[in-house]
């Protein structure tokens, strides 16, 4: 047993350390430590610049621009990225329907997509989730009906994250009516220029638009966008859900906040003394400290495991990083607000667009928002209330 | 980075994975209990006789050089056992300070003795007032005519009333909560003027309280003049212990809680089939997972000889244990319902030993409060 990293992860550490912070904009990066909302052109930007150095789609296979990179590496690449505050690649491309693609695409379907997947070319958004078809996915009713070379999709999806910014969605469609719920739906590719496709904004509890409705009213979609078998799209969105193991607890991401909170109480008062000298404070932040520290010993664990595992086999601890990250994360957002006070109480997003200066503390403005926002981390990719089920069943044996 | 055990430490496992298995079940833990020294003799000779009394020490000094991490192993199969032989106070603790404190001569003289199972040691250090500050020591060593003259009391001593010789803490010099001036004397527990009363502790062990009462001792019993910093660090490696010691007695109650949840039938089904308690069992399975990772960190940690950030890594592991151990321990015994509050039964015992593990060198408030204000675990990377 030995927790030091090999001189040879070191230097691969330093590397990452210096790349995030000297090649992707500081203005972008800082964007990302206050919880700004990024465009989509930062978003493509800060992927490109990945994607140039090799360094955006590392989980993909090697012949796709993949890395052949020990379970360390790819941990360290995670935790430097996080914690230099950099935009994670377009999750939408690069964790989720690129893999699905590489993994079950045609080949004429990884050349098509795969490219101008890894370089933003196309900015993809994720059609899963339905009106009636929250954490119960499979009840799922957009369906896609087969005329000759085309199939017609009618329905509606929800929830649709930057949707407003996409040119594709993947998406779950219903083939087969007959079937069994997971047996009759197929994993879709449709364009979203295709006439028939309406995206409405759903304005979330922040003021933020990040999610949507998407409808599809009699879309035509050519057969040759089904990636993989038809009706066999439940099995692809299964290995969708189930690639991502680590980086899914973001604890770099949540060391960024801390050190972040740390230099902002030093600059908040409480009473006569810096607000980071008051031991009931010092305290809290601790006490979710320790739970990162342990979320992140955790987190090594598995990866220590995952080179001796057979590939698609987990540790049962990994199954608790997602429960264990995201309550450490909203946690985090909330003692970020503390530290602001008074001064998250101006909403300042309908300022946007305007020269007016900011009131307040530059850092105050996205505190509140962020915590509100935050709510959804333990709500999407699977509730934690899912998440327990799927521990209870898989890990315990109830 | 690697997690993975050496072979040597596979096999340790598993020699005292197999030792707990086969005889310290529940029921053979009872009868061991009611022996007189409230331990089994015969499984102290076993305990011996595979050579774990050794584990800190040299092979020239019969033992077999065993750092913290085999330590954990040792520990951590003790706490599913709940096993009662004073191997924590003997080896952990005494074999600690003699280590890090002895001369080499008295080393070389004593180690051997504990290895073979022949000298048994206890660690007297807290007092009345003291709580969980390990600089606050009223006890008095006098210099007189070439002896040291002891005087004041110990507080629950852990296993110090069957041990051979007791590590004993006086001030030599300076104010009462002084760092310097801390005297650690190994004295003969039949010494004039030193009594000692045992009792049993509330997780079914046993300890003392001892007096000393114008106590002379020679010099040559005097292990260290200035002794704190090496109490410290051996503190620290006694708490890495007690984590692994409090996993593998979470994990027992894990065990048994998941188990009876297959078996246990209401209203027609398992009790596992209702939701609600699956999802309490799933964070009971957080629960112990996080303190596992957490005394793999204090395991690692606890050979650090920065004492600063040795600190703040033990600190945070015992937080970490004793919140866990809480949650774990108090939802083992509601999932269990009525059978889980009889003494008949083993959860309660499991239960009983976490919760004195936090009032062990300091609960979680104290260890928080040290962390807190040390300025907590992470910063800005340089």
């Amino acid at each position: 047993m030995d927790l030091n990293f090999t001189p040879e992860e070191i230097a691969f550490r330093d590397e990452a350390r210096h790349f995030f912070r000297t090649a992707i904009p500081q203005s972008i990066r800082d964007k990302v430590a206050e919880g700004e909302g990024l465009t989509r052109d930062d978003m493509i930007n800060a992927q490109r610049i990945l994607n140039a150095k090799g360094w955006c789609t590392v989980n993909w296979p090697v012949e796709w621009g993949g890395k052949d990179w020990t379970s360390v590496q790819v941990y360290l690449y995670q935790d430097e990225m996080q914690q230099a505050n950099c935009p994670t690649p377009i999750a939408f491309n690069v964790s989720m329907v690129g893999p699905v693609i590489a993994q079950f695409g045609s080949q004429e379907i990884k050349q098509r997509f795969l490219p101008a997947t890894a370089n933003a070319d196309i900015f993809w958004c994720q059609g899963f989730s339905e009106p009636g078809s929250g954490s119960d996915l499979a009840s799922l009713r957009t369906k896609a009906e087969k005329k000759g070379d085309k199939y017609i999709v009618n329905g509606q999806k929800i929830w649709t994250t930057l949707a407003q910014y996409a040119d594709w969605i993947f998406c779950l469609v219903r083939t087969d009516p007959t079937a069994k719920a997971q047996e009759g739906i197929s994993f879709l590719l449709i364009d979203m220029k295709t006439p028939g496709i309406t995206v409405r904004p759903i304005i979330t509890i922040d003021g933020g638009r990040e999610v949507n409705e998407v409808f599809f009213d009699n879309v035509e979609v050519p057969a040759e966008n089904l990636v993989g078998q038809e009706n066999k799209g439940w099995d692809y969105a299964k290995f969708l859900l189930g690639n991502e193991r680590t980086g899914i607890a973001r604890v770099g991401a949540s060391k960024a906040k801390i050190a972040r909170i740390k230099e902002l109480a030093a600059l908040e008062f409480a009473g006569e003394r810096p607000l980071i000298e008051s031991s009931r404070f010092q305290e809290k932040l601790a006490a979710v400290e320790v739970e990162l520290k342990a979320l992140e010993m955790t987190q090594l664990r598995v990866v220590s495991d995952e080179r001796k595992l057979a590939k698609g086999r987990q540790n049962p601890a990994s199954s608790i990083l997602k429960l264990k990250g995201s309550v450490i994360q909203q946690q985090l957002t909330e003692l970020l607000m503390e530290v602001v006070g008074p001064y998250v109480m101006p909403y300042q997003r309908d300022f946007e667009g305007n020269n007016e200066p900011i009131i307040g503390p530059d850092y105050a403005s996205e505190a509140a928002p962020m915590y509100f926002n935050y709510r959804k981390v333990s709500i999407y990719g699977g509730s934690n209330e899912i998440q327990r089920n799927i521990i209870a069943k898989a890990i315990l044996g109830l | 980075m690697d997690f993975d055990l050496s072979e040597d430490q596979r096999l340790l496992k598993d020699s005292v994975d197999r030792l707990v298995a086969d005889q310290y079940q529940f029921e053979q833990r009872k009868k061991y209990m009611r022996e007189p020294a409230g331990y089994s003799a015969a499984m102290w000779d076993q305990i011996t006789e595979m050579g774990l009394l050794g584990l800190p020490f040299e092979e020239t000094l019969g033992g077999f050089g065993g750092g913290p991490v085999e330590t954990a192993i040792v520990m951590d199969a003790f706490g599913r056992g709940l096993v009662l032989e004073p191997y924590f106070a003997t080896v952990v603790l005494g074999g600690g300070l003699l280590r890090r404190a002895a001369s080499a001569s008295v080393l070389g003289a004593l180690a051997p003795k504990v290895a073979s199972g022949k000298l048994k040691l206890a660690f007297g250090h807290v007092e009345r007032h003291s709580r969980y500050n390990l600089a606050d020591v009223s006890t008095t060593a006098r210099k007189d005519s070439g002896n040291y003259v002891l005087d004041g009391a110990k507080s629950v001593v852990i296993h110090g009333d069957t041990a051979d010789k007791i590590f004993i803490t006086a001030r030599l010099s300076g104010e009462r909560r002084a760092r310097n001036g801390v005297g650690l004397f190994l004295i003969d527990p039949a010494t004039a003027g030193v009594t000692r009363r045992g009792y049993p502790t509330q997780d079914g062990q046993r300890a003392a309280e001892i007096t000393l009462t114008n106590a002379r001792v020679s010099a040559g019993d005097l292990i260290s003049d200035n002794a704190l910093p090496i109490i410290e660090h051996v503190i620290d490696e006694a708490i890495a212990a007690l984590c692994a010691e409090a996993v593998g007695a979470m994990q027992s109650m894990q065990d048994l809680t998941l188990e009876y949840l297959k078996t246990r039938k209401q209203f027609g089904r398992a009790i596992g089939s209702f939701q609600v308690l699956q999802h309490r069992s799933v964070d009971m399975l957080v629960a112990v997972e996080q303190a596992r990772s957490m005394a793999l960190f204090a395991a690692v940690m606890a050979g650090e000889e920065n004492p600063i950030e040795r600190r703040k890594a033990i600190s945070a592991a015992k937080v970490q244990i004793g919140r866990s151990a809480r949650h774990v321990g108090q939802e083992a015994i509601q999932l269990h319902g009525g059978i889980g509050m009889t003494n008949e039964y083993a959860v309660g015992h499991y239960f009983k030993r976490v919760t004195m593990i936090d009032q062990l060198y300091g609960d979680a408030d104290t260890h928080l409060s040290y962390l807190a204000a040390q300025g907590g675990l992470f910063g800005k990377v340089a």
